[in-house]
């Protein structure tokens, strides 16, 4: 697994190593590595060395790829540029780099995690449990059986759970079809063209309307009038249909 | 083994995944914690001493019959079952990362390493190693990361507690030793790991 690192090859003029920048999961990564192969001291890192060999290595790749790694070649050369300053009282002096150590260190600790990680992973990769079996689908449930005098045992255990029922009666009311269509067509045949608004009174209950609208289709479909909406929500108009006038 | 060892080799056999001590528990009431404890410690002598090709093992909270690793590959030679994809290594450090610092956001874990990571989040989520555990008070309160016990059954762990405490991690460059020889550092074997890992997918 680290032959990218273990086994570099040697590029012709032997100076430096043709590492893949993939293999290095970030800026940090390669960084740490720079500073093992050139044996430096963490605390005390060569910056104008290790910037040089950082910016070397990120040369080969595309920008996109690379913005990360630019962003700590820049963060190197300003290190670089601090550390050149005069420093003024020695007391107040901080190492520029702390910060950058402190990162590295963390960075490292983390990687540390990681192979305790990647081994433990390993070893548990290396044995199986039990298959996981995806849940068989539930089987469809069987029709409902029941009596009568079962469901109406159960209406009223349902009922009986509330505190007061509140019971009122329901008045069958049948629509009167052939009643609307008497009262359509005489309309009809006083005016040529009417609006629904016309055949319906402000005061009509709702069965009389499903009646009259019912009574409405009934006849368009037989071809005696014809209903034309001319935009949606606009008021439906009723006319004759001329062509069964004609006949 | 007794009958208390047998119910539990029975339900530890039926499930694919690890079963808590309290849930072993409600498999039969009548048995104290120090009763299911000699039971199990029963089925894994037995699975040991006896030679079984399974083992018990304590896991991921709870407990789990495992085959040996001995006879992974001939399994997987026969095509009965294949070991799960390895994690690359930019999951492994972003797990690592929020295994010592959860609940974690985002932000956190980009500044510890370095690179973006909402890919390799997305990723970890879909595998049900992390979960969202909840959102920071600060600007944009964003969301914050915990592992799952998912993450410990990935590892073999049996809790979090189980990871090196930071201050037993070596940290082999704190020491600037240039006479020592670096190269047997085991940290020189790290960051080449993801050649093998792509992600997803099983074999």
């Amino acid at each position: 697994m680290t032959a990218a690192l273990e086994t570099p090859m040697r590029t012709e003029g032997g100076e430096g190593f043709v590492v893949e920048l993939t293999t290095f999961s970030g800026p940090l990564d390669l960084l740490l590595s720079l500073i093992r192969e050139e044996q430096v001291d963490i605390y005390d890192i060569p910056i104008a060395r290790i910037c040089e060999q950082f910016v070397q290595r990120i040369r080969s790749l595309g920008l996109n790829e690379a913005a990360e790694y630019l962003e700590m070649a820049a963060r190197l050369i300003r290190i670089k540029a601090q550390m050149l300053l005069p420093r003024g009282e020695v007391e107040m002096w901080e190492d520029p780099r702390a910060e950058l150590v402190r990162r590295l260190l963390e960075y490292q600790q983390m990687r540390e995690v990681v192979d305790v990680l990647e081994r433990r992973g390993e070893e548990r990769r290396n044995q199986f449990a039990r298959a996981y079996l995806p849940q068989a689908a539930a089987p469809p449930q069987a029709p409902l059986a029941l009596s009568l005098s079962e469901l109406l045992a159960a209406v009223d255990r349902v009922l009986r759970a509330s505190k007061q029922p509140n019971m009122h009666e329901v008045i069958p009311r049948a629509l009167d079809i052939p009643g609307a269509i008497v009262t359509i067509r005489s309309v009809l045949s006083l005016r040529a063209r009417i609006l629904w608004t016309d055949l319906i009174e402000t005061t009509a209950e709702p069965w009389q309307i499903l009646s009259t609208l019912l009574g409405l289709l009934e006849l368009a479909k037989a071809g005696e009038l014809r209903v034309v909406q001319p935009r949606p929500y606009a008021n439906v108009e009723i006319s004759r249909d001329v062509a069964s006038e004609a006949a | 083994m007794t009958s208390l060892a047998k119910l539990l080799e029975a339900a530890l056999f039926a499930s694919a995944r690890p079963i808590a001590t309290d849930e072993l528990a409600t498999l039969d009431p009548d048995a104290s914690g120090a009763q299911l404890q000699a039971a199990l410690d029963e089925i894994r002598e037995h699975y040991d001493v006896e030679g079984h090709g399974v083992e018990l093992v304590e896991i991921g909270g709870g407990w789990q019959i495992l085959t040996r690793a001995e006879y992974t590959e001939a399994i997987e030679r026969a095509q009965l079952a294949a070991r799960p994809a390895r994690l690359s290594g930019a999951s492994l450090e972003t797990l690592a990362i929020i295994a010592y610092r959860q609940p974690i956001s985002r932000a956190e874990i980009e500044e510890i390493r370095g690179v973006a990571v909402g890919s390799v989040l997305k990723s970890l989520h879909e595998r049900g190693l992390i979960d969202v555990v909840g959102r920071a008070e600060g600007l944009g309160r964003p969301l914050l990361y915990g592992t799952t016990p998912v993450f410990l059954e990935h590892f073999a762990l049996r809790h979090l507690e189980e990871l090196p405490r930071a201050d037993e991690l070596a940290i082999a460059l704190r020491l600037p030793n240039r006479e020592a020889e670096p190269e047997t550092e085991p940290e020189t074997e790290a960051p080449a790991e993801p050649v093998a890992a792509q992600q997803e997918g099983r074999p």
